[in-house]
């Protein structure tokens, strides 16, 4: 099957091919330093670059797909996810005096490979996808991946995670994921509904902050494992 | 009144409540102000109502719809958020937080407003989003009491409501993308537009896009096995939040649900979409039976009871079908009547007996004769034995998977219903009869007295027009119905 017309990712120049490739899967290889790290700070280290190579990856689809509103996108990006977001987690960290996972339910060394099994079930999935569309091989099918994967990696972080700021972070990852991933599939979507998203990102951290510190006063635990109390 | 202003006034009311309560920082003056945003409210959906039926509307260059399947959400959610806001008066009085009823209040009206927003989004992003402003504002108002149980409960509910909701807004960026192949590269994506390309779309990715929006927003309406976060709020709000999260907030996301099945009918994906909406609806029910017959917790009790219900409403969207569509909106008000009765007499009871245990609480007519008596009621009603609303609307269900092609499921609904009838009822009976005679004298809680005109109003509000559904089923509504359920099998195979 010949590739559809009108996608954009199936007609690219090689060179722009190349450069989303390597900033998706660069994107892709920091949610394995997340979640090969015990260090709450290396996290969000992991996070910010993420957050700074999505907004390349943003800038160099609206360079070469012509579409300028990209570039507006890939500023805010680099603002928000890449310094408000981990400026506020920060402030919530160094409130908490914790700064390593301490108990979490699977070694890192054994989340990595988790990931990597994860990683070849999505691929499995886009590839699915994408033939249906008759984009194999394509950049799409790339940016498929890296987003049920870092949709994957984000759920096992959530569950293997107990530290507040981990189980925040793995939610971050998960937006991450899907936005990464909608910037290659639909680049046109329309500029309002990305400027909601990145702003409704900032209301949820901004909440998630004054859970943390509830929980800390009043539950008296930064972990997950301190909530046992609801069940049945 | 033209359509866009009464919408306006639907929105600007608990608006005005939530700037008002901030400002005022006074106890007495917030609840007031929310009462009158909530009966301004619940007056203009009222009027709205048949307005609607002219036509779906378009405000704000498209991106507000008034179609009659989100009015009748609208009233479900205008009708609970009434009766929530006069119980809320004299229950939060009684739980004496004077000094932070105010902001109470402004999150109250505040989580009104977003579940007000949500049926009206034409926009499916926005709707998302909306949706997700619901999690963020409720979360405040479940953790309110501050203690450990209930910052747990909001802890868990911020993080399942948010990681299952991420699953839909990965879900509709695969529709825009399939939409995308035949529309171009930029459009709106709105409920008709996407309607409009579904028999378009690539199938493979359409029913990707179906499943991912599907557990997204089954997360939010509480189907198991999303319905984790759903026992715990439930169960750790004030009891007139849970009133909101059940009655009002499910439906919200439940009428997302309805219109994305709409979709897959028009996408032409087969039978599959609908065959899972009909299991997740039924495992609802089998989760729900199982929890409530081994309940120890009298809110649990009811907030199981929820994933029972909205398990039956997925049922009947999943049959479809001029019966199946009017059995699950009917059903959709009368929940929403009767799960506020509900959690209105068991907040009665929690301050009566100052427990949320079933096994602590004997003989709880002695205690609260008035609300005893209107609480027993509504277990009779909830469970869906006649003469009352759901009953019937539970039956149309049934009548409407009959004709259609899940009629194991019909079978699994009914005996799941007589399960959870006996064990629900049961707990009842434990509650308001016993061995033990000379536990009897339990007395009345005394903070109770002064506000009890405020606490037990509500509950016959509820009941009443509860039994005059059970016994009469209007023919207005039927007419309704019947246009929601053209509309909503307007793209479809069926």
């Amino acid at each position: 099957m010949a590739p559809v017309a009108g996608i954009f990712a199936a007609h690219l120049p090689p060179l722009a091919d190349a450069v989303f490739s390597l900033l998706a899967i660069t994107s892709l290889l920091l949610a394995f330093v997340m979640l090969g790290s015990r260090w709450l700070s290396e996290y969000m280290i992991a996070f910010a670059v993420q957050s700074w190579l999505i907004a390349l990856l943003s800038a160099a689809i609206g360079f070469y797909g012509d579409y300028p509103e990209l570039y507006g996108i890939a500023i805010l990006t680099a603002l928000f996810r890449g310094l408000v977001l981990p400026y506020l987690l920060s402030r919530i960290l160094r409130r908490l005096k914790v700064d390593r996972e301490l108990h979490e339910r699977l070694a890192p060394s054994s989340s990595l490979v988790v990931g990597a099994l994860l990683v070849v079930f999505a691929f499995a999935v886009a590839t699915h996808l994408g033939a249906s569309l008759g984009l194999a091989g394509t950049v799409a099918v790339l940016a498929l991946t890296v987003m049920l994967s870092m949709k994957l990696i984000g759920f096992l972080m959530l569950m293997v995670r107990s530290e507040v700021i981990s189980q925040v972070l793995a939610i971050l990852v998960l937006e991450n994921g899907i936005f990464l991933g909608s910037q290659i599939l639909v680049p046109g979507m329309p500029l309002l509904l990305e400027l909601v998203i990145l702003f409704d990102l900032l209301v949820v951290v901004a909440c998630f902050g004054v859970l943390v510190r509830y929980l800390v006063v009043h539950a008296g635990t930064s972990s997950t494992l301190g909530l046992r109390r609801l069940i049945g | 009144m033209s359509v866009g202003a009464l919408v306006a006034v639907i929105l600007l009311a608990p608006l005005a409540a939530v700037l008002g309560s901030l400002a005022s920082r006074r106890p007495r003056p917030s609840e007031y102000l929310n009462l009158a945003a909530a009966i301004i409210s619940f007056v203009a959906v009222v009027t709205l109502l048949p307005r609607a039926l002219a036509g779906p509307y378009t405000l704000l260059r498209g991106y507000v719809i008034v179609d009659p399947l989100g009015c009748w959400v609208l009233l479900s959610v205008a009708t609970v958020y009434l009766l929530a806001s006069i119980y809320s008066i004299g229950y939060m009085r009684a739980l004496g937080l004077d000094a932070r009823l105010h902001v109470y209040y402004a999150l109250f009206a505040g989580f009104a407003l977003t579940t007000l927003l949500g049926p009206l989004m034409n926009n499916i992003g926005v709707y998302w989003i909306a949706i997700e402003l619901t999690t963020l504002v409720s979360t405040f108002l479940v953790g309110f009491e501050h203690t450990r149980e209930s910052v747990e409960a909001a802890w868990k509910y911020i993080i399942v409501v948010s990681a299952g909701i991420s699953l839909a807004l990965l879900g509709i960026i695969f529709f825009y993308w399939a939409g995308s192949l035949t529309l171009g590269p930029t459009y709106d994506l709105t409920w008709s537009a996407l309607r409009a390309v579904a028999p378009k779309l690539n199938s493979t990715i359409a029913l990707a896009a179906f499943l991912l929006v599907f557990i997204g927003f089954g997360t939010k309406v509480g189907l198991a096995p999303m319905h984790t976060w759903l026992p715990d709020a439930h169960s750790e709000g004030p009891a007139p939040v849970s009133a909101m999260l059940s009655g009002a907030l499910l439906n919200t996301a439940m009428v997302g649900i309805a219109r994305f099945i709409q979709v897959a009918d028009a996408a032409r994906l087969g039978a599959l979409p609908r065959t899972i909406v009909v299991i997740i609806g039924a495992l609802s029910l089998l989760v729900a039976a199982l929890f409530i017959t081994r309940q120890t917790g009298v809110k649990r009790l009811m907030a199981y009871s929820s994933v029972e219900h909205m398990g039956i409403m997925t049922l009947g969207f999943g049959f479809g079908g001029p019966l199946g569509v009017a059995g699950a909106l009917y059903h959709m008000l009368n929940h929403s009547l009767n799960k506020s009765l509900m959690f209105f007499g068991a907040g009665d009871a929690m301050h009566a007996f100052h427990t949320k245990r079933i096994g602590r609480i004997h003989y709880a007519l002695k205690a609260m004769p008035v609300a005893g008596l209107l609480w027993l009621a509504g277990a009779v009603a909830i469970t869906g034995a006649p003469p009352f609303g759901l009953f019937l609307s539970e039956f149309t269900i049934l009548r409407a998977g009959l004709a259609g092609r899940n009629v194991w499921a019909v079978f699994v609904m009914l005996v799941l219903l007589i399960v959870i009838f006996i064990g629900f009822l049961n707990h009842f009976r434990a509650m308001y009869f016993g061995e033990h005679p000379e536990m009897a004298t339990v007395e009345s809680h005394p903070r109770m007295s002064g506000t009890a005109f405020w606490c037990v109003l509500p509950m016959w509000l509820a009941l009443i027009p509860l039994l005059a559904l059970g016994l009469w089923w209007p023919h207005t509504f039927s007419h309704y119905f019947r246009v929601i359920a053209a509309e909503l099998a307007s793209g479809g195979t069926r």
